[in-house]
């Protein structure tokens, strides 16, 4: 179990850290994501893992580890927090600057189709 | 009155000059004495028990928890260089009173002067190895402000920003060595480091600590090969160089080298270092000055001789040494100042400081050339002077020298040779000004300056006389306080007498004045020999130097910092690999002693749908849209691990936000290309693939050594105390209310700032609404379908329902504020999917905005109130209630928090999404809203 746990662990650390490692925006919110995936696991599992262990009291004898479920509930929401933010400056950038790229040059015909303009609906 | 007294009288004296500058020149220069003097006559009262042997310290704790005190020392080599500091400082700003026109803001001037007075009398009044280094730094600073006081000329600021280079990088060594130090001793205090100095001279450190001060002092000294700032520094104004450059901050090194004394010198490599460089400085300096046409140029060259003889004789190995280094440590500030006084009142009253022109004053300005003649003549060792004295014992002491072996008769010669020099440049300096034909067409005709510009020079042209005649009469005691606190107590026998009968120091007098005539009578050669060298200049060598340096770092930066988040990405993971690794490889064995648990074909299942998923996301990236989808299948299967390994808090929350975190990312994709072009150079995939698959193994690997060894959890704590702390069990949310409430009030908190940043962002997008998809094809005209809205508003208060069931069941099962929160905004959100925003708008009138505020506020509010019963911060409080009909039910405190939670959940949330999903409307969001 514990093998399968961390192998699980490892491929999305290594498909995060590659998608993070793209020349677009898009794919490094995707990598973003996977990887925030694999760090949650990785710190839940921390507290080692439990099948039938209770979260509540009074349910059972043995009990998970309930801090690292705690640490690992507000990394949830505030990860969330962080890929909308970066899919904003994504966005925004691509607003402002007409293109996509986070590999710091300028491209010869970034998407010379789509110009910058106000949208209409 | 204490001593700490003395600075900061000094530091409100920086202030003086500023204020009473309307009040006229002469107002504002008798204004500015006044906190010296002050300071001057409390040091001066103190001077009977510092005489006696002793030292006064007074220490004020400042951060006691990090070691950290003010602590001052007054001890007798402190209060030599305080009463020249103050006395001449004091006669300073009488002449620069006169010296400065009208033009000039004198205000300012008074200013930098009296804060670099405070420094240096910092320095050597400490008793604490960080202040020292720290007035140490303010005195390179305020001599950097004085040097470029004249700012608009060019001289004057490449000067002080090349003193400032010089002394500020020496001031970085100085700061490692003291570091150093400190961390042999233990201690900061300057009177534990001085009494360790078997133990730092033992350490292994000790060569290193030794060569950093080192750096500090001769780079503040003008010690050869750093001497080259201090003529670019005469570019001050001469009141300055006078003060500054020669009677007090350049002795700042030379004061540290005798500070330091009893802890860092009777070592071979302290003598080797010391008095080579000091030997090296001696001669170049005496040499150069001789060659200089310049009247201050000279006097800097000279200046820098004088200090090379200081080092040498800390240098040298005898006690006597250090003796001779303290009195011509008093000798040179007392002539070397009136000297430049002098040069001052000639550049003042005949418009130039080229001895080539400069002939004959003699007749113009008999008072001022006597005056100067007789400093220049305790400059060359002329007997009755002062200059003389300490020249003699500098002279005998380089006879006993033994630390060059063989060939430390090389000593004495070489010393006996920079006589010469010297006594060459101080005639040239006597003779070409003075006499020597008419002056060449000099811009003004020369005449006396006013009467109070002459005082300061008549006192100490005095002093060289009194000195010179009866010195152990005027700075007996003085030299012994000052002398013994160097040698630590233990002071040889010396006598102060003129006369010692005839003997070889003598002879080398003899022979140096006798030299130092027939060099200058033959100076024409030497002028030509010299002639054939092409001169460097400092200047240009250091600013290219500079510029070389500058150029380094911006192509290393360039490099570095290149604008590609690729680069930067790679640069931080390998780096990473390389810190994790090494520890990774002193672990024995990853598998620890926890026994595996079964698996079974479920598990197997999910973990194989998990890996296919992430692994089609990569390969597929670069179909947006597909990707989305396999990246939603990784995010649920996460969250059915959290279930399947006892964690349904977070299965719920995991399963909320991955509704929302899709949501948001279709939202993106709208506005962003469907596609990714396939840009990446096969070289820079296998370099991808290589980082991540290796930094994806280590992660495995740490995490695989984690879990399955075994460990001492602090949650017995929040288990045991949950129930009867907290009120509640579910031990999760009541850790994330109770226990840790702080830290989920900061997450909420950030939570907020990121919403309301995101809405900042969007609020002035302008993006291009594609009108079809990458393949052409146009958005499907029923915008809102039939089915979808009736089925989401029928949901709706279902949804709700539940997520109020959550919430207020959170503090005992599974559920509380986050997921509840989350559980509302994704079904608000299917509204404005299902309905589109038209229809929502004149429904759902909450400002998300005062949501997330008020429920930061709640939260917040909550924890402040516990203070209300005198508790700290965040304390819950609860009780059980018996209520008739309903029974015994609980009351917590917690569950406000958890409110402020919930509310600030569902206002970022909707702040985010709703606003994005607004773009593709009529109702953009604008900065007003």
């Amino acid at each position: 179990m514990e093998a399968l746990y961390v192998f699980c662990v490892g491929i999305l650390t290594f498909s995060g850290i590659f998608l993070c490692l793209r020349g677009r925006t898009f794919p490094v919110v995707l990598g973003l994501t996977l990887l925030s995936y694999a760090v949650n696991l990785f710190l839940f599992s921390s507290g080692r893992l439990r099948l039938d262990g209770a979260a509540i009291l009074g349910t059972s004898e043995s009990y998970t580890d309930p801090l690292p479920q705690a640490l690992v509930l507000t990394a949830i929401v505030i990860g969330f927090a962080m890929i909308a933010f970066v899919v904003i400056l994504a966005m925004r950038a691509r607003a402002d600057l007409g293109n996509d790229f986070v590999d710091g040059r300028e491209p010869p015909d970034a998407d010379q189709a789509i110009k910058p303009t106000r949208g209409k609906v | 009155m204490s001593l700490f007294w003395i600075p900061v009288l000094l530091l409100i004296g920086v202030f003086v000059p500023l204020i009473t500058e309307r009040f006229g020149r002469t107002a504002c220069a008798f204004f500015t004495m006044l906190a010296p003097a002050l300071a001057l006559t409390q040091i001066a009262g103190l001077l009977p028990e510092v005489l006696s042997g002793e030292v006064l310290t007074e220490s004020l704790a400042w951060i006691p928890a990090v070691g950290l005190t003010l602590s001052m020392r007054l001890d007798g080599l402190g209060m030599m260089f305080s009463l020249l500091i103050l006395g001449i400082g004091l006669l300073i700003i009488l002449y620069a009173r006169y010296y400065l026109s009208e033009k000039d803001a004198m205000g300012r001037f008074y200013a930098y002067l009296i804060l670099f007075m405070t420094a240096m009398l910092s320095i050597v009044l400490s008793n604490n190895l960080l202040q020292l280094w720290m007035a140490w730094e303010v005195t390179s600073i305020s001599s950097f402000l004085l040097i470029s006081y004249w700012s608009s000329k060019t001289d004057s600021r490449k000067g002080a920003r090349m003193a400032l280079t010089v002394t500020g990088a020496g001031g970085l060594a100085l700061l490692a060595g003291l570091l150093i130090i400190a961390d042999i001793v233990g201690s900061y205090d300057l009177a534990t480091v001085l009494a360790s100095g078997d133990v730092i001279r033992e350490h292994a450190m000790y060569p290193v600590a030794l060569i950093l001060v080192l750096l500090g002092a001769f780079t503040k000294s003008a010690q050869f090969p750093f001497h080259f700032w201090l003529p670019h520094a005469m570019a001050a104004p001469t009141p300055v160089s006078a003060y500054l450059h020669s009677a007090t901050m350049v002795k700042a090194g030379i004061f540290l080298l005798a500070r330091m004394y009893p802890v860092l010198s009777g070592t071979e490599l302290w003598f080797l270092t010391v008095s080579l460089t000091g030997l090296a400085t001696l001669l170049l300096g005496a040499y150069v000055a001789l060659f200089k046409h310049d009247l201050k140029g000279l006097l800097a060259y000279s200046t820098i001789s004088h200090l090379g003889l200081i080092t040498l004789l800390l240098g040298m190995d005898t006690k006597l040494a250090a003796v001779a280094a303290v009195f011509h440590i008093m000798n040179h500030a007392i002539f070397k100042a009136s000297l430049f006084m002098a040069a001052g009142i000639i550049d003042h009253e005949s418009g130039s400081r080229d001895m080539r022109k400069l002939n004959g004053l003699w007749r113009y300005m008999p008072y001022t050339a006597t005056l100067a003649m007789v400093a220049a003549a305790s400059m060359a060792g002329v007997p009755l002077l002062n200059g003389f004295l300490s020249k003699e014992m500098f002279f005998a002491e380089t006879l006993h020298q033994v630390a060059l072996g063989s060939l430390s008769w090389m000593i004495p010669v070489l010393a006996t040779l920079g006589g010469i020099f010297s006594v060459a440049y101080s005639l040239r300096f006597i003779h070409d000004v003075f006499f020597n034909g008419e002056p060449i067409d000099i811009p003004k005709t020369p005449h006396e300056p006013p009467r109070y510009m002459k005082i300061p020079i008549e006192i100490l042209v005095t002093m060289c006389l009194l000195v010179g005649i009866f010195p152990s009469f005027m700075i007996g005691s003085l030299l012994q306080a000052a002398s013994s606190t160097v040698l630590d107590g233990q002071l040889p026998e010396y006598s102060l007498s003129v006369w010692h009968g005839f003997n070889l120091p003598l002879l080398m007098s003899a022979i140096a004045m006798a030299g130092g005539l027939l060099v200058y009578a033959y100076r024409g050669r030497l002028y030509s020999f010299q002639a054939q060298f092409r001169e460097t200049d400092a200047k240009l060598v250091f600013e290219g130097v500079i510029q070389a340096i500058v150029r380094q770092a911006t192509a290393f930066h360039e490099w570095m910092a290149n604008g590609s988040l690729q680069r930067y990405v790679a640069l931080l993971l390998l780096l990473t690999l390389v810190m994790t690794a090494s520890p990774l490889m002193e672990l024995n064995s990853a598998a620890g002693h926890l026994p595996h648990q079964p698996v079974n074909g479920i598990e197997i299942t999910a973990a194989i749908l998990l890996c296919i998923s992430a692994l089609a996301t990569v390969i597929l990236h670069r179909q947006r849209m597909v990707a989305l989808i396999t990246l939603s299948v990784v995010g649920l299967i996460v969250s059915i691990t959290f279930a399947r390994f006892s964690a349904p808090d977070l299965a719920l929350t995991q399963l909320a936000v991955e509704v929302v975190t899709v949501i948001l990312l279709m939202l993106a994709l709208f506005f962003l290309p469907q596609k990714t072009k396939n840009e990446s150079s096969p070289r820079r995939v296998v370099r991808d693939l290589g980082i991540a698959a290796v930094c994806g193994g280590v992660i495995a690997t740490i995490n695989y050594a984690i879990i399955t060894r075994p460990f001492d959890s602090i949650s017995e704590f929040f288990l045991a105390n949950s129930k009867t702390g907290g009120g509640g069990t579910n031990v999760v949310n009541v850790i994330l209310v109770d226990f840790r409430g702080f830290d989920t009030l900061g997450e909420i908190t950030v939570l907020g700032i990121a919403a309301l940043g995101i809405f900042k962002l969007i609020a002035r997008m302008r993006l291009a609404m594609p009108s079809a998809d990458e393949k052409g094809r146009a958005w499907s005209e029923d915008r809102h379908p039939l089915i979808l809205a009736m089925i989401s508003q029928s949901l709706l208060p279902l949804a709700l329902l539940v997520s109020v069931y959550i919430f207020l069941r959170g503090h005992n099962m599974p559920g509380g504020g986050f997921i509840a929160g989350l559980v509302t905004s994704v079904a608000l959100i299917q509204q404005y999917i299902a309905h589109g925003v038209d229809w929502i708008k004149p429904r759902i009138k909450v400002d998300y905005q005062v949501l997330i505020a008020s429920g930061v506020l709640i939260a917040a509010l909550t924890g402040a109130g516990s203070w209300l019963f005198d508790k700290p911060f965040l304390t819950s409080w609860f009780d059980y209630f018996d209520i008739p009909w309903i029974g015994k039910i609980e009351l917590a405190s917690a569950i406000l928090f958890d409110l402020g939670v919930y509310l600030t959940v569902v206002g970022a949330t909707l702040l985010i999404l709703a606003n994005l999903g607004k773009l593709t409307t009529r109702h953009r969001p604008t900065v007003e809203e």
